[in-house]
């Protein structure tokens, strides 16, 4: 009865009217007053802090454009105009040398080739809503290097005929592990008999072949060994046992196992091919490259060949054999305990120490065999984070399902660990990316040390030609690394799919 | 029943589907496999080295170097040995290292905090300083400072005056140099006492606060202890510290205690550039503490100062600690850029040395000897920390 109303009460039937909020909370007052004057101390610092920043950009802006040279033929330009800012006329006229080094100049299409199918290539990778995922990355890892291989150098290059004859056998030996994959070690090897004892034979002769010289006879454009011949007719032999078993029988895993055999061989026959064909293209030696064209090479390839690598350094860290754990822990922190310089100094002095006589690296795969062993090592770490994250269930139920440790790994952790670490690999290939201006340090002209060479031309010698080289030096290298560390943070986002925990 | 048990008893697998003997075998394999790729290299470089008449061995440290060094904090000479020269280059690189991690922390925090801050064009500052410059190559900026920032100063005739005390040219910064007369060993001594007088001072507060509640300004105390003890030895002592002032003299200056361009380069490009990945740290530790701690701690009675000090940066710092500690070692490592400007730290030490001498197996296995020992120190030091500020949980 107490909720009944009183007549002399009042009940309000509409709504109060909607007020504004109060002003000083709203609009960019309101902004402004809680994010930049909410305090006497506050207001201090926002205008300390904004007479600094617009005297940083006057200050570059100034020297930039308002006193800045555009025009001219030589350092007559700059050195003419008395307090003068950046010389760009020394800009102009180096740029094509900042990006190809001194690549012969009616080449550089094939650089614009390779630099043109790479972008395209990359963004097409990069964009997540794009189908193809597993082809495009194919084509960025397999052919696209090779592609570049031999436009930039020109292929053709002379395999002795001992490395030639050293792949054969070894691919004709590979075709023993077919049915092996196929029906498993034991059935295997029971329904492989004579192929196998064959292939005993050619390996035991090859064997002796170390340890007793034999005479060389002339076969096919080239001396080869009796004890080579031999073994390599056996192996062929072999191997058209073990094929013809397998391409006989109606078992479907013995058939899928051969498809990928003839596959993978046909593909390394493909890529001798390739490297050894002549294009006609002149060849142009790794001396004359330089600029952006080596920094790109160099990055790319240490990150290119890093990512296999460092997968299996990865895996071995994670593994249950000692031998291999040990190793893998060994290699991975040696080679993060030591800079990068030393690395490369080591490369470029030890490496051809540590080839058998004969064998001679020029500087630049030198470089790149040790950025690759140095940047493998810090991405296993990285890989082997996205390994840890993947929840134990998935690794039981990966082995309640009965598969191997390959298939497993193959299946169902690494595509999801790689998942997780694409952030990751682009952050490593940013740093790597940074990294690459070490190599001027051993001789070799990246984007840096070109930049740096072209100071001492006396053509454009002026007290702003280094600033000036610096400072296009500096934007190339932020532009790119910005824009990949932008990248990293989207695909962290995007990869966020409600596994994680937001907020409460 | 029996032929339950049978069918749960484990058929005999054969060797090949063993696991235990598979894992064996393919670790045997791997092993002969490494051993053989060892004995390989090992192989082919005595081989080549025996082709150019060289061997390995140590031996060569004590013999004469011949080189000078333009900076030496240890006495050094044309005719010292290479160990004594290589032994120079490491002292500077600590040296840079040092001085690089005492700015790089510095900058690193208020950069770091300077994100956190509640003033938009602060926030906005403190952003633009880490993108703009984590994403440009060390070496670049080492090359900037050194080239395009001191080497253009002015030379010691028109140098930059501060005050007489230090003068900045194209040759470094000229500034005061300490002359410790008769009795100032003493000062140090003090000064020991006076750090461990701190710790205890330290611990005797802490177990006191924890038995009886009873607080003591610790803090206070121990900084008198630490400043308080040196600076009364040396008014007892009757001030024993001269400083030698710089002079110019013809053509540059006399006395006083030069730093070299070339370190002022590589210590300011180094902390700059580490101090943008340090303040990433400081943030992401800063923002890893929930607020439900701040809550806690005010419901609790604490006032913010205490909260900050006694909740937020404990728990932030066990975030902070590790990754820093590797930054500290990526500073101590990139200092090896050095060389590329020619200040004279281990590895540019080790090249002189190697073209002098021609060793270059030698410095390259005693170059990789420190960095790793260095790295190896730091790891253990993580691992100790890692393991003192675990969280114990129940």
């Amino acid at each position: 009865m107490t909720d009944v109303p009183s007549p002399q009460g009042w009940v309000r039937t509409e709504d109060a009217p909607r007020l504004p909020a109060p002003p000083n909370t709203t609009g960019p007052v309101g902004w402004m007053l809680t994010n930049l004057f909410s305090s006497p101390m506050n207001s201090v610092l926002t205008i300390l802090g904004a007479s600094f920043v617009i005297w940083i950009a006057w200050g570059v802006i100034d020297w930039a454009l308002i006193r800045g040279v555009f025009t001219g033929e030589d350092r007559e330009a700059c050195v003419a105009v008395p307090d003068s800012g950046a010389c760009w006329p020394y800009v102009w006229a180096k740029f094509h040398q900042f990006v190809y080094g001194f690549y012969p100049f009616d080449q550089r299409w094939r650089v614009n080739i390779c630099f043109i199918v790479g972008a395209v290539a990359l963004a097409t990778m990069a964009m997540p809503s794009l189908p193809y995922k597993k082809w495009n990355a194919l084509f960025l890892l397999v052919v696209y290097p090779l592609m570049t291989f031999v436009l930039l150098t020109g292929g053709n290059l002379n395999l002795s005929s001992s490395t030639i004859y050293f792949v054969t056998g070894v691919l004709l030996f590979s075709s023993l592990v077919v049915p092996l994959a196929a029906f498993g070690i034991e059935d295997g090897i029971r329904r492989n008999k004579p192929a196998l004892v064959l292939a005993g034979i050619a390996v035991a002769i090859w064997l002796v072949s170390i340890f007793v010289s034999m005479p060389e006879i002339a076969a096919f454009g080239g001396y080869i060994s009796i004890a080579t011949l031999a073994s390599l007719v056996l192996l062929t032999a072999a191997a058209f046992f073990s094929i013809g078993h397998r391409a006989s029988t109606r078992d479907i895993a013995a058939r899928s196992a051969l498809l990928g055999w003839v596959g993978a061989v046909s593909a390394i026959i493909a890529v001798l091919v390739l490297v050894t064909a002549d294009f006609g293209l002149v060849q142009v030696e790794t001396q004359q490259w330089g600029g952006l064209l080596v920094t790109l090479v160099v990055a790319v390839t240490g990150i290119v060949a890093a990512l296999p690598l460092g997968i299996l350094l990865a895996l071995g860290r994670r593994s249950k054999m000692v031998v291999v754990r040990l190793f893998s822990i060994v290699f991975i922190e040696v080679w993060r305990g030591v800079p990068l310089i030393t690395v490369l100094f080591m490369a470029s002095i030890m490496l051809p120490l540590f080839m058998p006589e004969g064998v001679n690296f020029d500087k630049l795969l030198r470089a790149l065999v040790g950025t690759a062993l140095f940047s493998a090592a810090y991405m296993a770490e990285t890989v082997r984070g996205g390994l840890q994250a993947i929840p134990r269930g998935q690794y039981e139920a990966a082995q309640a399902l009965g598969l191997s440790y390959w298939r497993m790994m193959n299946l169902i952790v690494l595509p999801q660990a790689l998942k997780i670490v694409i952030p990751g690999i682009v952050n490593a290939f940013i740093s790597l990316f940074k990294d690459t201006t070490l190599v001027l340090i051993i001789g070799l002209f990246d984007l840096l040390g070109i930049i740096n060479a072209s100071f001492s031309d006396p053509k454009w010698v002026s007290p702003q030609t280094g600033t000036t080289g610096y400072f296009v030096a500096a934007l190339m290298f932020w532009v790119f690394c910005f824009a990949m560390s932008r990248y990293s943070l989207f695909m962290e986002r995007r990869l966020a799919t409600g596994h994680k925990r937001r907020g409460i | 029943m029996t032929a339950v048990i049978d069918e749960a008893r484990p058929q005999r697998v054969s060797l090949f589907n063993d696991p235990k003997v598979r894992s064996l075998a393919a670790q045997i394999i791997f092993a002969l496999l490494v051993i053989w790729l060892g004995y390989e290299i090992y192989h082919n470089t005595s081989a080549n080295l025996a082709k150019l008449n060289k061997s390995v061995s140590f031996g060569f440290l004590w013999t004469t170097a011949g080189f000078d060094i333009i900076q030496r904090p240890i006495e050094y000479t044309r005719d010292s040995t290479y160990f004594r020269a290589i032994l120079v280059g490491f002292l500077n690189t600590l040296i840079v290292a040092g001085v690089g991690i005492f700015l790089a922390t510095i900058i690193g925090f208020i950069i770091g905090i300077m994100r956190l801050s509640s003033n938009w064009v602060i926030a906005k500052i403190a952003t633009g300083y880490v993108e703009l410059i984590r994403n440009i190559p060390l070496l670049l900026q080492i090359f900037f400072w050194y080239a395009a920032v001191l080497k253009p100063l002015p030379g010691p005739k028109e140098s930059v005056n501060f005050f007489d005390l230090a003068f900045l040219s194209n040759r470094g910064l000229v500034t005061l140099k300490f002359i410790w007369g008769e009795g100032s060993g003493y000062i140090g001594i003090a000064f020991i006492v006076g750090v461990v007088g701190a710790f205890v001072v330290g611990h005797w507060a802490k177990r006191r606060q924890e038995l009886t509640g009873e607080q003591f300004h610790s803090f206070w105390a121990g900084l008198g202890l630490i400043i308080g003890l040196p600076l009364l030895t040396f008014l007892m002592l009757g001030g024993p510290v001269t400083f030698e002032y710089p002079v110019f003299k013809g053509f540059n200056f006399v006395g006083g205690f030069t730093i070299l361009p070339e370190l002022i380069a590589l210590v300011l490009a180094l902390s700059i550039y580490t101090a943008s990945f340090i303040a990433e740290i400081v943030r992401a530790g800063i923002m890893a503490v929930s607020h439900g701690q701040t809550e806690a701690a005010h419901s609790l009675g604490l006032r913010s100062q205490p909260t900050l000090r006694l909740v937020v940066i404990p728990q932030a710092l066990r975030v902070i600690i590790p990754p820093l500690t590797s930054q500290y070692l990526n500073l101590t490592k990139n200092s090896s850029l050095a060389v590329a400007i020619a200040y004279p730290d281990l590895v540019a030490m080790g090249g002189v040395v190697n073209n002098q001498s021609g060793r270059a197996v030698e410095v390259v296995l005693i170059w990789m000897f420190i960095y790793l020992s260095l790295s190896l120190v730091t790891s253990a030091f993580m691992n100790w920390y890692n393991a003192r500020v675990r969280l114990v949980e129940r």
